[in-house]
This record gives C-alpha cells, sequence and structure tokens, in this order.
C-alpha cells in the first residue's frame, strides 16, 4: 500500500502524530527501530505534566504544551489513564534564587497560567512538613501534573492501530528517494511507501534528514539525564512537585512523586557526543541522593528502587526543530527536547495543520473518522484501583508493584504486544519495584517466550 | 469471612514460617494458617537446587528443592492450612485480634487472628540500590532470579556471565550456573579476601574461574544483552571482561513490606522488624522470625527459629508471656553491624542468645553494658558474614539501656 503518511519514530511525538492521523483518515505507517513503542528519549523521563508556566512566552512549544495537556485532560478519562495533581513548587533555596522568583511568576502569568502564587516558609511548611527549612519562598504552580509516562503512548497506539495504522518494530529508516508524487523508504525491512513522511525520530532527527533529504537544518545534541527512583516508602515525605530556579541550560533537579508511588530525583543534564550509549554512573546518582536529602531531609538513607537514564533530543537551539518542505511531503518535528510529553498531542494537533499545507493537491484531503473507537487501558498507577484486587487475575506475579498474571498476559498478546522485556515492564510494571526481578524475572521469562521481538532467554535447558 | 478469628496467622511459607506452623500445632494451638504469596510454599529452599538443606532437622541431606518439598509436606501433616497465592496486602489491628487484608486470585479477602507471625525471609540487594554505573542490558540479576531461571523455569539466560561478590551464595551461583550449561568467566570481590571461608575457594580455581580480589564493577556495556563488564583494579587499572551476564550476589536485605503494612517498628540496623527475645515485636500481639530479621542465616537456623519463636506464641496464648512493656532496649555499637532482639525482658531467657554481625572484619573485647556498667566481655575475633552469638546476657531489671559493643 501506498500510505498517506509515514512516521518515523514511536517516541512520544511519533505515538501522538500516528494517532492523530488515523483519527483525521490517513491512512498511516509508523517505523520504529527499537523493538518497542518509547524506546528511544521518551522511556526515560520525568513524567510530569507542564502548564507551560516557564515555557518561552508566544513560543510554538508553549502552544504545543497547553493544547497537550488540555487534550490529555479531556480524553484521559476514556482512556483510563491518570493524573496525580500533585502541583509545584519552584522552590528558592538562595537570596539569588529567591530574587528570581518574580520573574517567573510574571513570565506563569503571561503565559497564561493565572493561578500561580508566590508562597513564603509558612506556606511552604504548611504544604511540605519535611522539605529542609532552607526553603525561603516559592512559586506554587497548582496545575503542574504527574502522569503515567507511558500508557498513554500505549492508547493511542491502540487507538491508531483499530484505525488502520500499521506499526513496523525493529525497522530502521536508513534512506528513501521521492518522486515528486511519492517517498519509497528504504528501510533494513524492505521498502515501504508513502505519499509524505514526518520525521519523529528524536535523537536522530538530523541523521533522518540528511539520509532523506540530503540535507539538516539543524543538529542533535544529546544531553543526558539520569534519575534515582526512592523505595515507595519515600512517598509519605512529599506530595509537591518540587522544581529548581532553573538556570538558562537545565530546568534542573527535580524532586517528585510517580504516578505509580515512589518518590525520584533527577534528571542530571550532561553532554554527550553518543547517542546510542546511555549509562547511570555512580557518583552521578549519588549527588542526586545528596541533593534530594539537602531538599527532604528525611529521605536520609531511604531505599533507591531504580535508577535510569535517558538522552533527550537537544538541539543546536532552545525551540522545537520543526521543518516542513512542502514541494517534498515533508515534516520534521524534531529537537523536542524537555517537554515532549506534554507537548506531544499539541505537537501532533499542529502536525496536522502543516500537513495541510503540503502541496497534495485537493484530491489528498482526508476524511476524519467519526465516532472513532477508544480502547481502556489497564491502569498502573496507584491512586486508582488495580488488577491485583480485581477477581480472576491468575494470581500476582510481581510482588513488589503487585503485577497479575493476567496483566502480563495481556500485555503479551495485544492488542500491540510488547515487543521486549522494557516493553513489558512499562506496560505492566514486572520487575520494576524494589527487588526488581528477584522474585519474578524467571517467570516473566517463561511467560513470554515466543512472544517478544528481543527474547529474555537463550531458550531451555532439560531438568 | 472476618467471622472466624484464626489462632496464628504466619505471614511466609519458607523455613521459619513452615516450621513455625508445625511448632504451633505441636504446641497444641489448633488453628493455623500459612499466607504464601507465590503458588508453591518452601521460600528460598524451593529454588535452591544444591545440598547441604535438613541434615539436623530431616536428618538427611537434601538440596533445597527436595527440602523445600518435605517442610510443604510436614507443615500439610501437622494440620495446619497453606494458603499460597496469598498475598498480604494490608492490616488493621482491632482490640483482640489483627485482620489481615489479602489479595488472592479471586480477589480480595480478610483474615483475622489473634496473633500474627512475620516470616517473609530475605532477598539480594538490587543492581539499582547498589547505584552500579553503565548500561541496562538483559542479564543483569540476583542470584535469587537466576535459580528461579535454573530450577523453577529452565530456561538459560546467558551463557558466560561474571559473578559478583564472594558470599556462599556466590559460590551456590556457580554451582547453578553449571546446571545451567553457563560458565562463570571470573568472580569479582570489591574487598580484599573473599568473603566466604577461603577453603571453599578451591573450587571456582580448581574449575578455571578466576577470583578478582580489590576489584570494582565500573562499567555495564551492552544493548539489549550484556556484551562486557568494566572492572577496576586496586592500582586503578581499568579493563574489559567479555561476558554475556552479571549475576549480583549476596547483600542480603530482609523483605520487609509485610512488616511495614502491620506498621511493626522496623531497626535501621537489620532493615527488619526489632525484637525481644521472644520474638515480639513492637506490637505485642505480632511476632517475627527466620531471615527477615537478621540477614542472613541457614534454612537450618529459621527453621529452629521459627520453631522455637512458635512456642512462644504458643505459650502467650495459652499462659500469657512476660508484659511486653517492660523490655529494655538493646543496642549494638562500634564494629557491629546489628544485634537482635532489640529489647529484653529482663530475667527471661527467651530464644537463649543474641544474634550480631560485624561490619567489617574486626577483632577485640565483645562486651556487654548496662546504664555504663561492663556486665561481661569477651575476646573474639570476626569476618563479616559470619555468623556471630552470645548466649542470653544477665541483665537487671533496675536497669537502662544495654549496649553491646565490639
Ligand atoms: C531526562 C528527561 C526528562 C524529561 N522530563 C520530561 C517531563 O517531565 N515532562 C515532559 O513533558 N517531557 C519531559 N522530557 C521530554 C520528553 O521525554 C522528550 O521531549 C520526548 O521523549 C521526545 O520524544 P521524541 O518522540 O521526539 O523522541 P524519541 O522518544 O527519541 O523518539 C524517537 C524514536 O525514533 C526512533 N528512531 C530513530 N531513528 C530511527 C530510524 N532511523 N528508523 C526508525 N526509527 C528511528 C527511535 O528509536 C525512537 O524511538 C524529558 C526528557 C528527558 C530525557
Ligand atoms: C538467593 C538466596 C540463596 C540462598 N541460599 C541458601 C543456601 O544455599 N543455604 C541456606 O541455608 N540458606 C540460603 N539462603 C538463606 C535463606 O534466606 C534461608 O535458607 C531461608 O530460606 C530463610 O527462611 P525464611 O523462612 O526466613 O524465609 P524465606 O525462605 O525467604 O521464605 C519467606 C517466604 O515468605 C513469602 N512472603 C514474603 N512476603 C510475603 C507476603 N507479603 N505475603 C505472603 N507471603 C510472603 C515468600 O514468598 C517466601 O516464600 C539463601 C537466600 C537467598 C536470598
Amino acid at each position: 500500500m501506498v500510505a498517506d503518511v509515514l512516521v518515523i519514530g514511536a517516541g512520544v511525538v511519533g505515538c501522538a502524530t500516528a494517532r492523530r492521523f488515523a483519527l483525521a483518515g490517513a491512512r498511516v505507517i509508523l517505523l520504529e527501530k527499537g523493538a518497542d513503542i518509547l524506546s528511544g528519549a521518551s522511556k526515560a523521563n520525568s513524567a510530569i505534566l507542564h502548564t507551560g508556566f516557564d515555557a518561552p512566552p508566544d513560543s510554538l512549544e508553549l502552544a504545543c504544551m497547553q493544547a497537550g495537556y488540555a487534550e490529555y485532560l479531556d480524553i484521559r478519562e476514556r482512556f483510563n489513564l491518570p493524573v496525580v495533581e500533585t502541583g509545584a513548587m519552584v522552590v528558592a533555596w538562595t537570596p539569588e534564587e529567591q530574587a528570581s522568583l518574580p520573574a517567573i511568576a510574571d513570565q506563569a502569568v503571561k503565559n497564561g497560567v493565572r493561578d500561580i502564587r508566590r508562597i513564603g516558609p509558612a506556606d511552604i511548611r504548611a504544604r511540605e512538613p519535611f522539605l529542609a527549612e532552607s526553603a525561603r519562598e516559592a512559586v506554587l504552580v497548582p496545575r503542574e501534573h504527574v502522569i503515567d509516562p507511558w500508557s498513554p503512548f500505549l492508547a493511542y497506539m491502540i487507538q491508531a492501530q483499530a484505525l488502520g495504522a500499521e506499526f513496523h518494530f525493529l525497522t530502521q529508516v536508513t534512506g528513501g528517494q521521492f518522486d515528486g508524487e511519492t517517498w519509497q523508504v528504504e528501510t533494513n525491512r524492505g521498502p515501504f511507501k508513502a505519499r509524505s513522511i514526518i520525521n519523529c525520530a528524536g535523537i536522530f532527527g538530523d541523521r533522518i534528514e540528511e539520509a532523506l533529504l540530503g540535507d539538516t537544518h539543524f543538529s542533535i545534541h544529546p544531553r543526558k539525564g539520569q534519575f534515582v527512583v526512592f523505595d515507595k516508602l519515600a512517598a509519605r515525605f512529599l506530595k509537591t512537585i518540587i522544581l529548581p530556579v532553573p538556570t538558562e541550560r537545565t530546568k534542573g533537579v527535580v524532586l517528585c512523586r510517580t504516578a505509580f508511588g515512589n518518590v525520584l530525583v533527577g534528571p542530571t543534564a550532561e553532554e554527550q557526543e553518543d547517542r546510542l550509549r546511555i549509562t547511570t554512573d555512580e557518583t552521578a546518582l549519588q549527588a542526586l541522593i545528596a541533593r534530594a536529602v539537602e531538599m527532604v531531609p528525611a529521605l536520609q538513607g531511604m531505599g533507591v528502587t531504580a535508577t535510569y537514564a535517558g538522552l533527550r533530543p537537544a538541539s543546536d537551539k532552545k525551540h522545537y526543530r520543526i521543518r516542513v518542505e512542502k514541494d517534498r511531503h515533508w515534516i520534521t518535528l524534531g529537537g523536542i527536547r524537555s517537554t515532549g510529553l506534554t507537548a506531544s498531542l499539541g505537537i501532533a494537533a499542529h502536525a496536522l495543520e502543516l500537513y495541510r499545507t503540503l502541496g497534495h493537491g485537493e484530491d489528498k484531503a482526508l476524511q476524519p473518522v467519526a465516532d472513532p473507537p477508544v480502547f481502556p487501558v489497564r491502569n498502573l498507577a496507584e491512586d486508582r484501583p488495580r488488577d491485583w484486587s480485581a477477581r480472576g487475575n491468575g494470581g500476582i506475579v510481581c510482588h513488589c508493584e503487585l503485577v497479575t498474571r493476567r496483566e502480563v498476559e495481556e500485555a503479551l498478546s495485544g492488542p500491540l504486544p510488547a515487543g521486549d522485556y522494557g516493553g513489558l515492564r512499562r506496560r505492566t510494571r514486572c520487575g520494576m519495584g524494589r527487588c526488581q526481578g528477584f522474585n519474578c524475572q524467571a517467570q516473566v521469562a517463561r511467560m513470554s517466550e515466543g512472544r517478544l521481538r528481543i527474547p529474555m532467554t537463550l531458550g531451555e535447558v532439560k531438568p | 469471612m472476618t467471622d472466624t478469628i484464626r489462632d496464628v496467622a504466619i505471614i511466609g511459607g519458607g523455613p521459619a514460617g513452615l516450621s513455625a506452623a508445625m511448632a504451633l500445632r505441636e504446641a497444641g494451638i489448633n488453628d493455623i494458617v500459612v499466607i504464601e504469596r507465590e503458588r508453591e510454599a518452601g521460600g528460598i529452599p524451593r529454588h535452591c537446587g544444591h545440598p547441604p538443606f535438613g541434615i539436623r532437622e530431616f536428618r538427611r541431606l537434601y538440596t533445597g528443592l527436595a527440602y523445600a518439598r518435605r517442610l510443604v509436606e510436614e507443615a500439610r501433616k501437622s494440620g495446619a492450612s497453606l494458603l499460597t497465592s496469598h498475598t498480604v496486602t494490608g492490616a488493621r489491628m482491632d482490640e483482640d485480634k489483627i485482620v489481615l487484608a489479602v489479595a488472592t486470585p479471586d480477589g480480595m479477602t480478610e483474615i483475622a487472628a489473634r496473633r500474627v507471625l512475620i516470616a517473609t525471609g530475605t532477598r539480594e540487594t538490587t543492581r539499582a540500590a547498589r547505584l552500579i554505573s553503565g548500561e541496562r542490558p538483559l542479564g543483569v540479576f540476583n542470584t535469587g532470579a537466576l535459580q528461579s531461571y535454573a530450577y523453577l523455569e529452565h530456561r538459560r539466560p546467558f551463557e558466560r556471565p561474571v559473578i559478583i561478590g564472594t558470599e556462599l551464595v556466590a559460590l551456590s551461583a556457580i554451582l547453578t550456573c553449571r546446571t545451567l550449561g553457563a560458565r562463570p568467566v571470573a568472580m569479582i570481590e570489591s574487598g580484599e579476601r573473599p568473603t566466604a571461608p577461603l577453603p571453599y575457594f578451591v573450587y571456582p580455581r580448581l574449575i578455571g574461574i578466576p577470583v578478582l580480589t580489590e576489584t570494582k564493577l565500573v562499567d555495564i556495556i551492552g544493548r539489549p544483552r550484556v556484551e562486557a563488564v568494566r572492572v577496576k583494579d586496586r592500582q586503578g587499572n581499568e579493563r574489559d571482561i567479555a561476558c554475556d551476564g552479571v549475576i549480583l550476589t549476596g547483600q542480603f536485605t530482609p523483605e520487609a513490606q509485610a512488616a511495614r503494612l502491620l506498621g511493626v517498628e522496623i531497626d535501621p540496623a537489620t532493615g527488619g522488624p526489632a525484637i525481644d527475645q521472644f520474638g515480639r515485636t513492637s506490637h505485642p500481639a505480632i511476632f517475627a522470625a527466620g531471615n527477615v530479621l537478621h540477614p542472613v542465616e541457614t534454612a537450618g537456623w529459621c527453621y529452629r527459629e521459627g520453631r522455637s519463636i512458635a512456642r512462644f506464641i504458643a505459650r502467650d496464648l495459652q499462659s500469657g508471656l512476660p508484659e511486653a512493656k517492660a523490655a529494655l532496649p538493646l543496642s549494638a555499637e562500634g564494629a557491629l553491624r546489628y544485634v537482635v532482639p532489640q529489647r529484653i525482658v529482663p530475667g527471661e531467657e527467651g530464644i537463649g542468645h543474641l544474634q550480631m554481625r560485624v561490619k567489617a572484619a574486626a577483632s577485640g573485647t565483645l562486651s556487654i553494658s548496662q546504664a555504663g556498667k561492663v556486665r561481661s566481655s569477651n575476646a573474639i575475633s570476626r569476618l563479616p558474614e559470619r555468623r556471630l552469638t552470645l548466649s542470653m546476657p544477665d541483665i537487671s531489671t533496675e536497669g537502662g539501656a544495654v549496649v553491646v559493643t565490639l
């Protein structure tokens, strides 16, 4: 088939875009070189649904964040997606930081986030009794929230798939030609044809432009962020997202709840050349823990449940790197550095508007789907009922995160089944808890045998 | 469901929980339920394919697997009821009973009991909690998972892993690898000498597995599977060892979630519930036994401990134990990492001993003092992860806190 749109990359941007175009009536093909969705930058973030209070005023980024935020809240109930209404505080710990709070508050108001408030030490303490005494003043942003960073995109992709979108995993785009009408995209799994291309390749967005367009309008400079996830016991010490006063380079180290009931601290901001090797590093992790303890002294000695790192697709400029080639039926949605989780639905809607300006001609106009189907996903968030307390769940497989056999089976059998262990963990949370698979990993490996694109084991051994 | 009040609910069906169930029945306590979250009871031995287990308890040499089966069989025979695939997820304290919220494959249920015994065991420290640097490929996990791959699921996760650590459990990992047809390429120890007794290390050397001491794992390399680890020696030299897996052994830590749900006091030094010499936690109707108390002892030890604490539970139900409130605090200082029990009711024998571990190799005088006055002292020398016990000291009711120092 010749698709209307070929999306490269199943990160948050690609997944949201595939859904948006499927809803708009386009025939969509999505190619992803990883084994599952969200295997690039999108698998490791802070999971904050931002209001855009600190985004550059009047920017496309701000518009996409706010549109993405609004759409998420609008559709989330139907998809059974959580939102943890934590609110955030930008906390000033030094006089210098305090001096920049008025500007932060002004910018928030300018960005349309009018419900912010400046609060003093007493109010800070009343809200967060465990926060270090040295918190001088804060800007409270009530509508900054925490979400499950994975399930929404699974839900969007399942919907897109039901509307006929086709996904190909372990499929790496290597080149392509445009004949004035149609693109032929080359991959390790043969060619794919489409009338237009949307480049959502994240860290490889510039490389994809080079390979297919012959030139690129930006260069990616990956910026690594490492995180430490504390034991669920930490959750009683913190409700609100604690944001630092940002610097030019980064939003800084955040301390916040996760939707799954943990507390995380991170990310670091480390430039690196390598686009493939993503590592955690003991010294950096220790520094993050020390920073967390400075903010909340009760975290001293708190158990660590997980550590992880992600690469932000940062570019040579701060803003989103959008490129439209009308004649070549091309859109790049690139350089979505640190707000993509929030903005993805907004970016996708923006991409559809841009698509309408491409030189396809009238006959290619899309027919939006009336009454699209919605498939609620299983809730993974801790504040809402989960399968372990329901009947017929087959028993608990992962004891730390209380993941049931039924949940693991479902994640393995689809729709859109897990492609690798990481994908299975993200769909169910199995192996994500305190014991990190001490108890359940082997069982999950056997259950997943012959069903993952990247098998967990090398095969059976005769007892 | 809550209409029936059981005499004792035991959380965890490992050696400690199952032996306690049997001992309670022997002591004439009728209504015992063991709540086990796995599909089979037996605890850690369920996936230990190696001997020696059961010599003292059953006068036979068993593998862990056979020992676990025997334990379950004996517990069933004793008349205790065993509920598997049952997980304790919450608790409520009533005046005369404790009500446990329990998740089952058929939804939630409640189990009420006059006494609760926490016997939830221990596990190893994860890669994340050790803050190990590197990528996050498949094939990095603890010995417990390795054993499950080998003996429960019969799947080979890798062929040439490195083993991190040199506790006894690391040596058991070599045996487990061999049943999987995998061949460890090195054992890596950050300390100056292996942790387990030296004679054991004849074995890895015999079969050609180098034991690298004073060596630190600094990087894990590979995607989607492990391709190598980078290690750093004492001189600071780094080198890569080609391998396809990393087994993180030992550094045991109590599985204390159930204790936390029950709200009993946790000793930060052990990571498990704090008890008095009867196994009583900070809630006088809740007891604890086995490796949830002390990382880590053998199955045989936990079996005996389960039995002895069960007898105190029986006594508590039948005639009452001494007031829990009379207990004096006991703490470990100096080179000692922890001491169990953490409280002592003066003048009572209880389990009959104090159990300790040292932080690092130490020798000196192990002394017990109360209110600053030394009551006993012994010269000792110990390596880390070696058993260190002392008979129950004779302490005075008058009082004050008791301190053990090395
Ligand atoms: C540390 C950190 C913290 C963050 N915190 C937040 C937050 O709290 N809130 C928020 O809103 N945002 C946050 N973000 C930002 C957000 O995660 C990113 O903006 C977003 O993930 C970028 O998504 P993407 O789809 O553009 O890129 P990616 O997720 O990288 O997706 C690109 C995909 O393209 C695939 N691909 C690449 N090349 C090819 C090829 N040749 N052929 C086929 N497929 C290819 C890749 O495998 C990948 O899956 C954070 C990011 C980081 C790193
Ligand atoms: C990897 C590993 C290898 C070991 N190898 C040896 C060895 O070779 N020889 C040896 O002597 N000792 C070994 N040990 C020590 C081991 O801890 C003891 O042998 C013994 O199993 C301890 O008995 P236990 O009853 O205290 O705990 P466990 O045997 O750990 O049993 C605890 C039980 O409680 C259950 N449980 C936990 N939480 C809940 C809950 N919330 N609800 C319901 N059930 C729950 C668990 O599923 C488990 O079955 C090993 C330990 C580990 C971790």
